[in-house]
């Protein structure tokens, strides 16, 4: 499995999402009779840039803000918006992949386009960069994150995909000894991993893995986070809860060391093997705890030695 | 063999995703011992237990295995059966004991899935 098998599954979504999936709907227009004068209060009251021009449904034009600021510096007569409106407008087809759209974007340095219907014309909706970004981190059910400013912004993600260095965080909250819930943290890491087209060895590892910690936030604590980074070489996991922490790292690690009660072996947990498999189950592991402040576990998962160990 | 070979083989029947009648199971474990399966078992294998709680399906989701059988005519809660059927992993139910299970697939020919010893 290699890096760019996995990005390209999210290009494989650019592909598989069109247009109209993922464009905004509600549009406010124009008529070609309307002055421009009223443009220009739409324009204020609305906080846009710019409207198409639709009569009876077809697409005429677009008017801009930038029309409206030659139409005032020229100081003329108020007219009907279609004298100063753009008529060649470049559209998109609601039935186009959402990647005939990223090209265009970059083609034209356009920041939207207008969407209309391929078989009567009509106008359906109109679609920005940020539009097909939000489309496709729904999709994939996760959040991106960008490191230098450490929040999401969809922009600087579209770049990455395009540029295949996108890294994917997705975070869950494990609620503490909600026994019936245990798994379904690990279950959906696997799904949206699955997803990215990641291979199937190197999912089962990291599902394995997250489970064993999982289940360890629900036995032994209140409960805490698990947050998964997907990179375009690694995987990395972090967990973390805020107590009671481990007195004894060391045992902890020794394979059939417990501290379970018995209900939780009669569930055929408590074996002291979790952390033990987690470590099988990673490239590098860490583990760090202070006794009644928490405990924080680190894993890595390489995503180019998945035949290093492909029995588990 | 297939899953439904297991079914005759075990006299069992199938409480959860029965049109996978015809999966290819090669290689079996008997445990009630979850993270012991999670360690050593290799993935498509059939899982044998007495155990009847939903983390028997979590488990056999995270390890990818084959299918599970319940021993000693051992049934889970309609909840636990759901999420089988949601994660497409076949159950089955037999009268046998533990012992009796593994003896009959191992004498047909099916072999530990176990990763350790020998
Ligand atoms: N997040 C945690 N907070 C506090 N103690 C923990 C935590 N994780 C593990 N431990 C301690 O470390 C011991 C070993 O954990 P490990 O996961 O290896 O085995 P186990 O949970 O006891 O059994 P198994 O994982 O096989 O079901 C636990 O019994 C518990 O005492
Ligand atoms: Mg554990």
């Amino acid at each position: 499995m290699t890096a760019e098998n996995k990005i390209s599954k999210v290009q494989e979504l650019v592909y598989e999402i069109r247009v109209g999936d993922v464009m905004k709907k509600n549009v406010i227009t124009v008529g070609p009779q309307d002055r421009m004068s009223e443009f220009g209060k739409i324009l204020r009251e609305k906080r846009i840039s710019g409207t198409p021009v639709v009569d009876q449904g077809r697409l005429m034009g677009v008017i801009s803000i930038d029309d409206f600021i030659r139409w005032l510096a020229e100081r003329q007569e108020d007219c009907p918006v279609e004298r100063k409106m753009t008529k060649n407008v470049r559209t998109l087809y609601a039935d186009e992949p959402a990647v005939q759209a990223v090209n265009k974007f970059d083609q034209l340095g356009f920041g939207r386009f207008v969407v209309i219907d391929r078989r009567d014309e009509k106008l359906v909706g109109i679609i920005t960069k940020g539009d097909i970004i939000e489309g496709l981190l729904k999709k994939l059910e996760v959040d991106y994150y960008d490191e230098q400013t450490n929040h999401r912004t969809i922009q600087s993600f579209f770049d990455d995909v395009l540029a295949d260095k996108a890294a994917l965080f997705f975070q869950y909250s494990v609620t503490g000894h909600d026994f019936n819930k245990a798994g379904e943290t690990a279950s959906r890491i696997k799904t949206t991993l699955k997803r990215l087209g990641i291979a199937p060895q190197i999912v089962r590892r990291v599902a394995i893995a997250t489970y064993e910690a999982e289940m360890n936030l629900i036995i032994y604590t209140e409960g805490g986070e698990i947050r998964v980074r997907v990179e375009p070489h690694k995987i990395l996991v972090r967990v973390e809860d805020s107590g009671p922490g481990i007195p004894d790292i060391e045992k902890a690690l020794q394979p059939g060391y417990s501290t379970a009660p018995e209900w939780v072996r009669e569930l055929g947990f408590g074996a002291g093997m979790g952390l033990q498999n987690i470590r099988k189950c990673t490239s590098k592991m860490g583990l760090m705890s202070v006794v009644g402040k928490g405990t924080q576990l680190r894993m890595n998962i390489s995503l180019d030695d998945g035949v290093a160990s492909e029995t588990n | 063999m297939t899953l439904e070979d297991v079914r005759k083989i075990l006299d069992a029947e199938f409480i959860a995703c029965g049109e996978l009648l015809h999966r290819d199971v090669k290689t079996a474990c008997g445990s009630d011992l979850m993270s012991d399966v999670l360690a050593f078992v290799k993935p498509e294998g059939l899982l044998l237990t007495g155990l009847t709680n939903p983390q028997v399906v979590r488990t056999a989701e995270m390890a990818d295995l084959g299918a599970v059988c319940f021993v000693r005519g051992k049934k889970p809660d309609k909840q636990t059966i759901k999420l089988a059927e949601a994660k497409n992993i076949p159950m089955l139910t037999t009268p046998l004991s533990m012992f009796e299970s593994c003896g009959r697939l191992y004498r047909d020919g099916v072999v530990s899935c176990f990763e350790c010893g020998k």
